[in-house]
């Protein structure tokens, strides 16, 4: 996994609350058996009319939306399905990271295991990011705080592990396959059986 | 309160401790039982193909396939075929990845097949104390029997294939206790929905609830499923109800439940897991189950959910509550009741079981699904679509005028050729009204298989108590 250490890029602002996973790539778009080519169906619904024409309302269609790594969003993004679709959606459109107030769990979980990095600031601090929209801001993983326009800093909590894994590049898996002995040993403890009944 | 005093989710927890968490690593957690379906297992699968790594332990996985399978009705003995292409494949590589695998699958054609968050309690696999994970949110349904359940996303479902592990930090607790017992015509549902309108979409984020109280203890087996589904549609990480006669009676007999001095070992484990006199947990909430209405939603989440005799609120400058109406094509004060309807849905890993097809049919039978409605009921499996058959369900709803399809996931997600129309209405016993989630441009209103059989038979919002005998 490639490594994450500081971002710099522009933001682009999705004013909304409550942001579902369907709504970022509805279910039509989840037949596939891979992981790629599925920006095309993000936030498919809102972005297209029903006959496929891009509305232009919409952040993701504006000029300024190509090459802004940051998406702002605001309270509970990514709440409903566990569909890591959601993530692997917005990593193929280009992003980074993703500022909220708050993040589901299940979502922020799939993104730190995807390389976007859920970014949760405090009200304040997100206010203004929103209101600069569009501008750069730096996301500093190894200090833990944004950067913002007006150049001031605002700090983030993350889960320690997965900011290790991130900054170094480490597949939260090969942590696990590390825990084969442990986990042979606790089998044993357990004296787990089969699931047993009449299989 | 003593240092000893555990919760049920502490239990549970602690005994599947492969190792603690410490402040820079989280716990390694043992999964019992891991289910698998078609949607979000193949990129996993591919993971461990690409690192040369091995499924762990086939025994402790079970898959079947339901997301985006059909679910047209076809004459009994012939075999279901899958016209999408791409879901097709999706199938496929299901059944290539469980035989290359040994992992036991319950494929379409098969009488164990169905809704995977149905099909695990019914054959027994889920069972108190277990920890369960599937590729699916709903996975919290399985907390009803006081298992650890909960839903992963694709490298998560990955990494249970490969280790039977999961990397996880210790969620907070929250108590829901509710009180004095249900009132006549509401049903569990409606308990979900008042919970989820009173502490929001996000009100139980980074917790696992455990419902509590006079109220939960009387829920049967299904109805604690159709609550602790619903767990997710709060933020919830896990959803449980503490194990007791209810839950045992419902597991003893099921396929591959323990018997004889297997099931007596298990029952004595099993008696121990309620939570402590004197456990604290870190939040508690609060409900009147006696004062709980029959409810329905009228925006775009869960949390949009009001009394059947309420009114659409007004935005007061909240945009996302206006963007919801105007969504919804509903305006500010109107009361919900006599909204027509074009869609009545009764199905899903939420109500589609057997007790909540005969809720349906106590309304239908005997009436008619009104002109220009069609109403669709989805059993949640090919045990429930049996069962409901012997009973003679099926012809209840045949005679009404309504749709009797095969199980599977159906119109709760629009990826199986079962799909809502853009703009119109859909009455739906299932766990979302996202916008699109039924369909493009389609309008979910959430309530109970009362509710939505009342709406098939008047083709309006109706209070179902109404029409009950």
């Amino acid at each position: 996994m490639e490594r994450f250490r500081t971002l710099t890029g522009r933001t682009l602002l999705l004013p909304l609350d409550d942001v579902d996973t369907d709504q970022i790539i509805p279910a039509r778009f989840l037949k596939g058996t891979t992981r790629t080519g599925l920006g095309a169906g993000l936030f498919s619904d809102r972005r297209y009319a029903t006959d496929g024409t891009p509305r232009p309302e919409f952040p993701l269609n504006r000029p300024e939306a190509a090459g802004a790594p940051v998406l702002v969003v605001g309270r509970n993004f990514g709440c409903g399905s566990s569909r890591e679709h959601a993530v692997w959606a917005l990593v193929d459109q280009g992003f980074r990271a993703v500022i909220a107030t708050s993040f589901a769990d299940i979502f922020r979980g799939n993104a730190l295991k995807n390389g976007l990095l859920p970014v949760a600031l405090a009200p304040e601090a997100h206010a203004r990011v929103a209101s600069a929209a569009g501008a750069e801001v730096t996301v500093d993983l190894v200090g833990q705080a944004v950067t913002l326009p007006d150049g001031t800093r605002a700090p983030f909590a993350v889960d320690p592990f997965a900011r290790h894994c991130l900054m170094e590049g480490i597949d939260e898996l090969e942590f696990l396959l590390g825990q084969e002995g442990a986990i042979t040993t606790y089998e044993a403890a357990q004296g787990h059986v089969p699931m047993g009944g009449s299989r | 309160m003593s240092q000893a005093s555990r919760t049920l989710f502490e239990k549970v927890w602690d005994a599947h401790l492969v190792r603690a968490a410490t402040p820079d690593t989280p716990a390694v957690l043992y999964v019992d039982l891991h289910l698998v379906h078609e949607v979000t297992s193949p990129q996993a699968f591919a993971a461990l193909r690409e690192r040369g790594l091995r499924v762990r332990r086939p025994d402790r996985t079970v898959a079947t396939m339901d997301h985006s399978t059909p679910t047209t009705p076809r004459p009994a003995g012939s075999f279901p075929v899958i016209v999408d292409a791409e879901a097709a494949a999706q199938v496929r590589a299901l059944v290539d990845n469980c035989q290359a695998a040994g992992i036991p699958l319950f494929p379409l054609g098969d009488d164990r097949q169905g809704i995977v968050h149905v099909i695990s309690p019914e054959l027994g696999l889920t069972r108190p104390g277990m920890t369960i994970v599937c590729g699916d949110s709903h996975t919290s349904t399985h907390g009803a029997f006081g298992a650890l359940a909960f839903g992963i996303g694709t490298s998560e479902v990955a990494h249970v294939l490969a280790t039977q592990c999961l990397l996880a930090w210790p969620p907070k607790t929250l108590a829901v206790t509710v009180s004095g017992r249900l009132a006549r015509g509401v049903t569990a549902k409606d308990l979900i929905l008042a919970l989820i309108a009173k502490i929001g979409v996000g009100g139980a984020t980074g917790h696992v609830i455990e419902y509590r109280g006079s109220a939960v203890g009387a829920l049967s087996m299904e109805e604690r499923m159709t609550v602790c589904n619903m767990s997710i549609e709060a933020g919830g990480r896990a959803g449980m109800v503490a194990p007791d006669d209810t839950t045992y009676e419902y597991l003893a007999g099921r396929p591959y439940a323990p018997k004889g001095a297997e099931w007596e070992r298990a029952l004595a484990l099993w008696r121990a897991l309620p939570t402590d006199e004197g456990a604290v947990f870190d939040r508690e909430v609060t409900l009147d189950g006696s004062a709980i209405e029959p409810m329905i939603t009228w925006g775009t989440n869960p949390g949009a959910a009001i009394p059947i005799r309420g009114v659409v609120p007004e935005p007061r400058g909240d945009a996302s509550v206006a963007r919801a109406l105007a969504y919804m094509g509903l305006e500010p004060g109107e009361p919900i009741l006599g909204r027509r309807v074009d869609v009545a849905f009764i199905g899903s890993c939420t109500n589609g079981r057997l007790s909540d097809l005969r809720l349906a049919a106590s309304v239908l039978a005997g009436r008619r699904v009104a002109d220009g409605v069609r109403a669709l009921v989805v059993p949640g499996s090919m045990q429930v679509k049996r069962q409901a058959e012997a009973e003679g369900l099926d012809r209840v709803f045949r005679a009404a005028g309504a749709e009797w399809r095969e199980p599977g996931c159906s119109m709760c997600i629009a990826m199986n050729g079962d799909r809502l129309e853009p703009g119109r209405y859909a009455v739906s016993t299932s766990n979302r009204n996202f916008e699109g989630r039924q369909g493009p441009g389609g309008r979910t209103l959430l309530a109970s298989p009362l509710t939505a059989a009342a709406a098939a038979v008047t083709g309006r919002v109706t209070d179902a108590r109404e029409l009950m005998r």
